[in-house]
């Protein structure tokens, strides 16, 4: 009689819960965000955390919230979980450390959906998302290439990781590709965020004459100490024009609210299926941010025409012959390096001075 | 590369190292003053932090850098007080209540920094020669094309070596780490001079601590003097006490520091995790070396380092 009670009440439970659920659904969507820093870091998560605000503003039928400086690990799937039973039926996760916890999450909870930026592990309700930084890359090392005089670009760098490979080989294309005297130098600083090693390494560059600095970290750091020397620097995640108008030479920035208010879109009208989303120049989730008040009007024209090949499909970057720092042919003339090994980079480009910790 | 860009890629190197230097000068200097009373301090790292962290949020309100810094060197300084209450008056242990002063230094300013993140300073310390030592070739762009709180630390560490060595208060400090009992028979009040020196560690740290966020980094940042402060309380072991060696050893690891950067930008294959490490590992180095020469030379800590002194116990 009792064991009947319990079940009778469990299978209340569960239908009550489930009715729970499609009725928050009818109402509004909510959805969580969670970011790796604070939400005002200047760079990475802010640049997300802009997103969110952008889709929030476009898409009447959302609610929204976020996390800032979730810790990798059994941390954040806790916080997950918490958004769950809050009713959060859309979970974006924006670091690459929270891929296993939304992973493990999501089997449990087959009607939530989950968006993983910049990961490799998908399920029915979880996909990923990212952009192709490079092309915004590869766009502002043509101007860096045609700006700088010293031909020593220095490149503070977060961690040997495809994504920051491949960032610093695009750029370095580009760079070289208008002048191929130029040599860009790398430093790593093995931090997502860490505003004083950043520094200390544009000093650095500094030091060794470099007249431009370009940075992959997530604080504009970088760039205050690119100002302060007078020097050129190239800015990342969000539009550093209006912080550094005589500094900058452009940003490469994320535009994530276009990707956000994309999904967000598909789940309302019920055509969201989970994916692995590489978005470019063309759909408008990566870009150049202004161009910089010293930046002649014959840089800006050549930058801005090469965008619009590529947006055409006219032009396309990573294309042979590409050879490697060791002198060894990597893209046979006439190849393109397809996506699966841009995913993968694991090398630099000639032209590119630092060296990639061996596994 | 030619030569002569060779020498000034050089100075420039050396001069940020001295900077990098200074952060450690001061916190190492202090922690030998309270080391030398007797008192053990491993709280070093959380004063820098709280010191850091006042120094930034001042200078970013008054919009003054040399109020930010007297603001860090005195909440550094309270910071302090907190463990010479618990050694002093409450002869507690000295090494808990460090530990506990480094872990509260830790979660406050992580607690309270966290709207200041990513603020930057539009002020900070200008540098600017220094009449006639600027003009030596090499050493006096290196030395004295600084900002006027290096040029204090130099100051300071002569004048600290003076009072320790050739003054009566010098006497009397390391008698009392010496033997406190004898010098309580002497009239010295250990009390009084213990929480002097200590107070004066802290000051110490919180300079150092208030010169990295406002003078070289100039941000805020979770944690930024990243482990500095225990490097400080190493180098009292490398200077052997001694603040004059202390100058030495803050420059040497500021040099390590620039090193690191530079290795990586000239191109090497030494892996930059190893290169991150290497300030930590010519800590751990270091003290290996100074441990065996103290012993040879038989310098030694002071004898009463962290015990605690009661006037009643006869």
């Amino acid at each position: 009689m009792k064991n009947l009670l319990i079940l009778v009440l469990a299978v209340f439970i569960a239908v009550f819960g489930f009715n729970y659920e499609s009725n928050a659904k009818e109402s509004k969507i909510k959805a969580a965000w969670l970011y790796v820093g604070p939400h005002n870091d200047g760079g990475w998560s802010q640049a997300h955390n802009e997103g969110r605000i952008y889709a929030q503003k476009h898409l009447p039928y959302i609610e929204t919230a976020y996390s800032e400086s979730v810790p990798e690990g059994a941390p954040c799937e806790k916080i997950i979980r918490d958004y769950i039973h809050k009713g959060y039926t859309v979970i974006f996760g924006t670091s690459f450390g929270f891929m296993d916890s939304m992973y493990n999450v999501a089997k449990d909870y087959p009607k939530v959906k989950f968006e993983h930026c910049s990961g490799y592990k998908t399920r029915k309700n979880m996909g990923t998302y990212f952009g192709r930084m490079y092309q915004s890359d590869y766009l502002s090392g043509l101007a860096a290439g045609m700006m700088t005089k010293t031909n020593y670009i220095g490149f503070v760098a977060p961690f040997p990781i495809p994504e920051v490979i491949r960032e610093i080989d695009s750029f370095t294309i580009g760079a070289r590709e208008v002048n191929p005297k130029v040599k860009v130098h790398v430093i790593w600083t093995n931090s997502w965020f860490n505003p004083v090693k950043e520094r200390s390494a544009a000093e650095t560059f500094i030091a060794n004459k470099a007249d431009i600095i370009a940075s992959g970290c997530d604080s504009p750091a970088s760039i205050e100490g690119a100002k302060k020397a007078h020097i050129f620097a190239v800015g990342y995640d969000s539009d550093n024009y209006a912080k550094f108008p005589n500094t900058l030479i452009t940003s490469r920035v994320w535009h994530w609210g276009v990707f956000y208010t994309k999904v967000l879109k598909e789940i309302h009208n019920g055509t969201w299926k989970s994916s692995q989303y590489w978005g470019g120049l063309k759909d408008g989730i990566v870009g150049l941010g202004k161009f910089g008040n010293r930046i002649p009007k014959k840089v800006k024209e050549y930058v801005l025409n090469k965008e619009k090949e590529i947006i055409n499909g006219k032009f396309k970057i990573f294309a042979g012959p590409i050879y490697d720092n060791k002198g060894k042919l990597r893209i046979r003339k006439g190849q393109i390096m397809p996506d699966k090994d841009k995913l993968s980079l694991q090398w630099f480009v000639k032209g590119v001075v630092g060296n990639i910790p061996n596994k | 590369m030619s030569a002569p860009q060779h020498s000034a890629i050089i100075i420039s190197l050396l001069s940020n190292a001295i900077k990098a230097g200074t952060i450690l000068l001061f916190p190492t200097i202090g922690e030998i003053f309270a080391e030398r009373v007797g008192i053990l301090n491993l709280g070093v790292e959380g004063m820098m932090l709280i010191g850091a962290f006042f120094g930034f949020i001042v200078t970013h309100i008054t919009n003054n850098p040399y109020i930010g810094f007297a603001a860090g060197v005195a909440a550094g300084g309270i910071a302090a007080l907190i463990h010479a209450f618990i050694s002093i008056t409450l002869r507690g242990n000295q090494i808990v209540s460090g530990l506990a002063l480094t872990i509260f230094g830790a979660g406050f300013t992580t607690f309270y920094g966290q709207r200041w993140i990513n603020m930057n300073l539009n002020t900070s310390f200008q540098s600017f020669p220094f009449p006639i030592l600027s003009k030596i070739p090499v050493i006096g762009s290196i030395l004295f094309n600084q900002d006027i709180i290096v040029y204090l630390s130099y100051i300071l560490a002569v004048l600290m070596w003076f009072i320790l060595y050739k003054t009566m208060i010098g006497i009397n400090i390391r008698a009392v780490g010496e033997n406190a009992k004898a010098s309580n028979a002497m009239g010295i009040n250990v009390y009084k001079v213990r929480y002097i020196w200590t107070f004066f560690g802290g000051l110490m740290a919180g300079a150092g601590g208030a010169y990295l966020t406002i003078g070289y980094a100039p941000f805020w940042l979770d944690g930024i003097t990243a482990g500095r402060g225990w490097i400080a309380i190493a180098l009292v072991i490398f200077a052997m006490w001694d603040p004059l060696k202390a100058v030495f050893g803050a420059y040497l690891f500021g040099s390590i520091n620039a090193l690191q950067f530079q290795l990586q930008a000239a191109g090497t294959t030494i892996p930059s995790a190893i290169l991150n490490m290497l300030p930590y590992l010519v800590t751990f180095i270091a003290i290996v070396a100074s441990s065996i020469i103290v012993k040879a030379k038989h310098i030694r800590p002071p004898k009463e380092l962290g015990i605690p002194y009661s006037r009643e116990e006869k």
